[in-house]
């Protein structure tokens, strides 16, 4: 295979045989032998491969890598306050490179957040450990599963609402190419509400490649927002698994917000609903510059009767930026009564941007409401005439209008701060145009 | 306050003004009246700087400045207005912020400080009463399932808003039954003063009847032929634009 010859594979497999010695639970150890097992049958993946056919991953993994243990995970020379939303009441907690920092956030005793090595024995994370996660044909989820050293464990006890947002700021930091793999697990029990926000950040020289997989359960009518900020430098690389599990009137709000920043973006968000009634909202905004490629891989898999899920992505995409943006919805044989929508946007601002975008609904049932749709466009000349017709300046006049574009997404942010944080940075990162 | 000497001006290769004069000074409300294809909207169009419009000579003087070098936004903060024919509708943006950002970036140019909230909200009530423009609307998506009427009265309450020196109202009564029309005109005459000037292009004297021009001008094949005072108008009212065609191409010949 091609991808043997990458230094960083070797590299891998030898790290392999460090973790043996672990004290980690043998369902862990169990997982780890099976992520690699795919792992090696696999290899990392080229265009070849049908789910990543517009995106090529290997020429960022040319280099020589840290891996595992010889990452810093606790120096970092990020400014946390520039990733703090201006009046927002939120328990923040802090990671570098994945690993939980001590949290001095006063949380409440019905949510339990720790570092996942330290949980290594706790019961709930065996239970549920690698039970969400489809590493199967998943050659990063497989590492990930295989070599994961850090990341965090919530969990929070059924019936119980946390009230503030849990903000977390997940920092990457190092100056020598590092790969790094955090796993993450978030079990909200039966009733239970949670809003979770996660930043992606990264120090200005940081050259970090992070393949990062959250397994995210809701238990029985639990309730979970869950918005993720990606932003970045240009030697950032992120590959991020998502997978979640729904039982029976569970409701998962996702929203997905990638900015400028690091070159390499690509999301695998995958909602398996697994019981009964319930609802999925995945909301998504991207916007691409300079040569960054964001590609947002979602599937939605309804197994079960009377669900319901709406999905919404837009993109924005400048300079000579890629968007990828490919959304599945599985209605399997069982899943009578379901109710799938599904729409991708995408603004083009410059003549080399580019956007692949590729809707894909897979129907077994026969008696369900499912609809798809995608465009591509550029911003109408009479509008932005119009509004500069009354003093407006032709670059305020865009920023207006990709912020409008926008608008169907960010004006589903359920909390104010965050959604004036983020129609700032749409509008800092709106690129001044070149007309047309 | 505007002086246009021998505008010309083509669209797509089409040459559509063909040397145009005209003078208005502060105070002064003139009509512009033709038949279709006369070029009327076209030079709304290369005054507000549409891009697709270009300018192949003459001049355009507004207020000692050329008019023609500045963009369409410097235009709007120098003074000068175009109520749309057909106004656009822009999903997603609020009316009302539209209007703030707009007004606030015509007081940055003016070296003024940009008006806090409060005072906005109260210049903005103050307005909508002047032209009885629906408070529902002002906080909706802009002009977004607006009818006919409403977009038309949203220009006039934008001009109320934004005071210019020079407003240039496209076929504003287009459209309008005569309710909408009395209203229009009504807020058009409220805004009127000795120190700002209106260009009403109308296809109909209608207009004519509530808001009352001091000058009357017929433009044909891109030049001014005719210019005369509201009784002008009338006359084109009862004998149509054949006539004056017909002398035009008397002369041509």
């Amino acid at each position: 295979m091609a991808q043997v010859t990458l230094p960083i594979y070797n590299e891998l497999l030898n790290d392999f045989s460090k973790l043996e010695n672990l004290p980690e639970h043998a369902h862990i150890k169990e997982k780890r032998k099976e992520g690699l097992e795919i792992f090696k049958t696999l290899g990392f993946p080229t265009r070849k491969n049908e789910e990543w056919k517009y995106t090529s991953v290997t020429p960022f993994l040319q280099d020589n890598f840290r891996t595992n243990g010889s990452i810093p995970v606790s120096y970092h020379k990020f400014d946390v306050k520039s990733a703090t939303i201006p009046g927002l009441d939120a328990y923040t907690i802090l990671t570098v490179n994945g690993k939980l920092q001590p949290v001095s956030a006063d949380l409440p005793s019905t949510i339990k957040i720790q570092g996942i090595a330290d949980a290594a024995q706790d019961a709930s994370l065996m239970k549920y450990f690698g039970t969400t996660a489809r590493i199967q044909n998943a050659p990063f989820a497989a590492l990930n599963t295989a070599l994961f050293t850090n990341g965090f464990f919530i969990e929070v006890d059924a019936n119980a609402v946390i009230e503030k947002p849990l903000h977390i700021i997940h920092v990457f930091t190092g100056e020598e190419n590092s790969f790094v793999q955090p796993r993450n697990l978030i079990v909200v029990h039966k009733s239970a509400e949670l809003t979770l926000i996660e930043s992606i950040e990264a120090d200005a020289s940081s050259r970090v490649f992070v393949n990062s997989l959250v397994e995210v359960v809701l238990k029985e009518n639990a309730n979970m927002d869950h918005y993720i900020l990606q932003e970045g430098e240009r030697d950032v690389k992120l590959v991020q698994q998502n997978d979640v599990s729904q039982h029976k009137h569970s409701v998962y709000s996702n929203y997905t917000f990638s900015f400028p920043g690091a070159s390499l973006i690509r999301n695998n968000l995958q909602i398996s609903l697994d019981d009964e009634r319930t609802e999925t909202h995945l909301y998504g905004l991207y916007l691409g510059a300079a040569e960054q490629l964001i590609d947002n891989h979602s599937m939605v898999d309804h197994r079960k009767p009377n669900c319901e899920s709406n999905e919404i992505y837009k993109g924005v995409l400048t300079g000579k930026s890629t968007g990828v943006f490919n959304g599945k919805v599985f209605v399997q044989q069982d899943a009578q009564k379901t109710n799938a929508f599904q729409q991708n946007n995408n603004l083009l601002l410059s003549e080399e941007a580019t956007i692949n975008s590729k809707p894909q609904l897979e129907i077994f049932a026969d008696d369900v409401k499912c609809s798809h749709g995608s465009t591509i466009g550029q911003l109408n000349e009479d509008s932005i005439f119009y509004l500069q017709s009354r003093g407006i300046s032709r670059d305020a006049a865009c920023a207006l209008l990709v912020n409008a574009f926008a608008f169907d997404v960010t004006d589903k942010i359920k909390i104010p701060e965050l959604e004036h944080f983020i129609n700032e940075k749409i509008a800092a990162n709106i690129p001044t145009t070149n007309n047309g | 306050m505007l002086t246009i000497q021998n505008l010309q001006a083509q669209v797509e290769g089409k040459q559509i003004l063909k040397g145009l004069n005209l003078n208005v000074k502060p105070g002064e409300v003139h009509a512009i009246m033709g038949p279709n294809g006369s070029g009327k909207s076209s030079l709304a169009s290369v005054l507000a700087g549409r891009e697709s419009y270009e300018v192949t000579g003459g001049s355009v003087d507004f207020d000692g400045k050329d008019l023609l070098e500045l963009s369409p936004e410097d235009r709007a903060r120098e003074g000068v207005f175009l109520a749309f024919q057909y106004p656009i509708e822009i999903p997603g943006v609020s009316n009302i912020n539209f209007l703030k950002t707009a007004l606030n970036e015509i007081r940055t140019y003016k070296g003024l400080d940009p008006l806090d909230a409060k005072s906005f909200l109260k210049l903005s009530k103050e307005k909508q009463k002047l032209v009885e423009f629906d408070a529902k609307l002002v906080n909706r998506s802009l002009n977004e399932g607006f009818s006919g009427g409403e977009k038309k009265r949203n220009e006039i309450f934008q001009l109320a808003m934004l005071e210019p020196k020079l407003s240039i109202l496209d076929e504003t009564d287009s459209g309008l039954d005569i309710d909408a029309l009395r209203v229009v005109a009504k807020g058009v005459n409220t805004l009127r003063s000795k120190d700002n000037a209106f260009i009403l292009i109308t296809h109909y004297q209608r207009l004519l009847d509530y808001i009352v021009p001091d000058f009357v001008h017929v433009l044909y094949d891109g030049r001014i032929i005719k210019s005369g005072t509201k009784e002008l108008a009338l006359e084109l009212e009862e004998k149509g634009y054949d006539w004056l065609k017909e002398s035009v191409h008397e002369q041509t010949v």
